[in-house]
């Protein structure tokens, strides 16, 4: 073998490796959750097909027992609100920040800069004495809050765009008479739609993935997300791996649909958010 | 006649000279308002959810406060003391000692993935895919796929047996084993961020040089050493950032596994601990304010290493 065939061999054969290790883990358990208590407590080995490659048994317990539905159902309600939000605030702030010139405008820039710095996990101890003082804790209110607040990166990337919207055609809607927030509505904000696509998907997965917050402020079982909700399992299903493991199907599906349907979007938004 | 007319047009032209300083006066109070009316529902979130708690915070810290009673005495430094000198909080700083080293394997696997998906490989988009996707699934699921994954006769251990290799070692079992496990699992969840930036700066690249050093006879280790790494210094600095803040503040694939156990608590959960299960806030507030700092001086070292105005690749 020549010396280019040979490193095309390990080209390909480390990416194979790496494909394996990816996905190893990631079949194992979808070929749990097919098995039944029955051939889980035969001790098949992990690695064994189960019988019956249509036994959706364990999502039907899932479903029943872990409570995935209301769990789905409070994470939609939290996604919804918390990203449109993200939208319409982001956007204005972006907005004001760049086509108006006001005392104090490098203070606020300023402001917006340093809150990336902080990182969310260490301010929780004190967020929450806040959170808590508005009588949020336990209720929906207190992650859809904390997501449309805390997001400086979707501020950055409307930023970005609005940047490039020319500033001419605000001034001419302007001559036509119409005031700021008409502009906004008219003008920018129709013409942000890729930053929007953008926002709504990185923000998202972000909040479809979250634990931390909703671990810490819902702590009613009525008020699970699919992550809180999943992390319960743990406790009833034991060592019930054939149930945990639907469980963990069932949360990753909706995102590898996501992924397939929408892979262009999600590269460019999450190379943008993470190198602003 | 014409004296009368002027008297009486003087004090109009005046009137209306007012009348049209008067309006602009309004108009230009409305402007200057303006902008405030669209910021002020974005920095009233600001103010209330990002530096409120962070001032709070730092008062916390020098208080004995548990986070639930009205009463706090002022206490000076002694949550700093006791953070510093007692050997079980201290030790937490070792665990992220495994992480932090876990990224230095991420980022040279990330680089080389970068590197060879970015010439022409078959099935390319796929590769990317599958070594991207890890980043976007839910932690809680990655947890518990790991937990099977390391679980005594789990995937792990079929694997090797299949290799023949009998292992029954408890891979979360002591101290060592579990920490490299789980910062192996942060591999594996992490990467694909720092391969999708890696790659996204090598393409950005303008084809021409590599052409162009092709021309020159230069191999693939030489484009890569003179082409490719310039290139990408910018976001290799940021990655290099951000895994240093994410290693020191890595929480949840060790709280969803172990939730701490045997040796494998990380600064966050035992802040988390402190402050929601013990009841500690002052000490919590002490801890996250260290961990605040710390990565205040990381970034800002970063900033003063690379400027900022590099790292704007999209």
């Amino acid at each position: 073998m020549t010396r280019r065939g040979l490193a095309r061999t390990l080209t390909y054969l480390s990416l194979v490796v790496a494909g394996v290790v990816v996905l190893l883990p990631l079949l194992v358990v979808l070929l749990t959750s097919l098995k039944s208590e029955k051939e889980m407590a035969n001790d098949s080995g992990a690695l064994q097909l189960p019988d019956n490659l249509l036994n959706f048994d364990n999502y039907v317990t899932a479903f029943q027992d872990g409570r995935m539905l209301s769990a789905f159902g409070n994470t939609a309600v939290i996604l919804l609100i918390s990203v449109t939000g993200t939208v319409i605030i982001g956007s204005m702030a972006a907005y004001a920040i760049d086509r108006f010139t006001f005392r104090f405008r490098k203070l606020v820039v300023a402001l917006f800069l340093v809150a990336t710095l902080v990182p969310g996990v260490t301010t929780q101890v004190a967020t929450f004495q806040i959170v808590d003082s508005f009588g949020m804790f336990d209720s929906r209110w207190a992650p859809i809050v904390l997501y449309m607040g805390t997001d400086i990166v979707s501020i950055y990337i409307f930023l970005q765009f609005v940047r490039s919207i020319p500033v001419s055609l605000d001034e001419s809607a302007r001559l036509d008479g119409a005031n700021a927030f008409t502009i906004y509505r008219k003008i920018i904000f129709p013409l942000l739609k890729p930053a929007i696509a953008t926002v709504v998907i990185v923000k998202g997965i972000t909040v479809y993935n979250d634990f931390y917050i909703p671990f810490l402020y819902m702590p009613s079982e009525d008020l699970g997300v699919i992550s809180t909700s999943l992390f319960r399992f743990k406790g009833p299903f034991g060592a019930h791996w054939e149930n945990i493991s639907a469980g963990a199907v069932l949360v990753i599906l909706p995102t590898l649909l996501v992924f397939l349907f929408l892979q262009r979007y999600i590269y460019n938004g999450f190379t943008r958010g993470a190198t602003k | 006649m014409t004296d009368t007319t002027e008297k009486v047009a003087r004090p109009n032209v005046a009137a209306s000279a007012v009348r049209k300083a008067k309006a602009p006066r309004k108009v230009r109070l409305w402007r200057g308002l303006t902008p405030w009316l669209f910021l002020a529902a974005p920095l009233v979130l600001l103010i209330t959810f990002t530096y409120a708690p962070v001032a709070n915070m730092v008062a916390y810290s020098f208080t004995d406060w548990d986070g639930v009673s009205p009463e706090l005495s002022y206490t000076g430094a002694e949550n700093y003391v006791e953070l510093f000198t007692r050997p079980e909080l201290f030790e937490v700083f070792f665990v992220s000692g495994y992480y932090l080293a876990a990224s230095v394997v991420q980022i040279i696997a990330a680089l080389y993935f970068a590197t060879i998906l970015s010439f022409n490989v078959r099935f390319r988009n796929f590769f990317k895919g599958v070594l991207f996707f890890p980043y976007l699934i839910n932690g809680v699921a990655i947890g518990f796929v790991f937990l099977y994954f390391f679980q005594d006769g789990g995937t792990l251990d079929s694997v090797l047996s299949l290799f023949g290799v009998d292992s029954d070692r408890a891979w979360l079992g002591t101290p060592v084993s579990a920490n490299v496990s789980l910062a192996g699992v942060s591999v594996w969840r992490y990467m694909g961020l720092n391969f999708v930036l890696f790659l996204g700066a090598i393409q950005s690249i303008p084809g021409e040089l590599y052409e162009a050093a092709e021309l020159d006879g230069a191999n693939r280790w030489q484009q890569f050493r003179h082409i490719i790494a310039p290139g990408i210094r910018p976001v290799l600095s940021l990655t290099v950032i951000l895994s240093v803040s994410g290693s020191l503040a890595a929480f949840e694939v060790p709280f969803i596994m172990t939730g701490g156990a045997t040796g494998t608590e990380t600064f966050v959960i035992q802040t988390v601990k402190l402050a929601f299960q013990f009841n500690k806030t002052g000490l919590a507030s002490a801890a996250a304010v260290v961990l605040l700092l710390i990565i205040l001086a990381v970034t800002w070292v970063q900033r003063r290493l690379v400027p900022d105005d590099k790292v704007d690749l999209v």
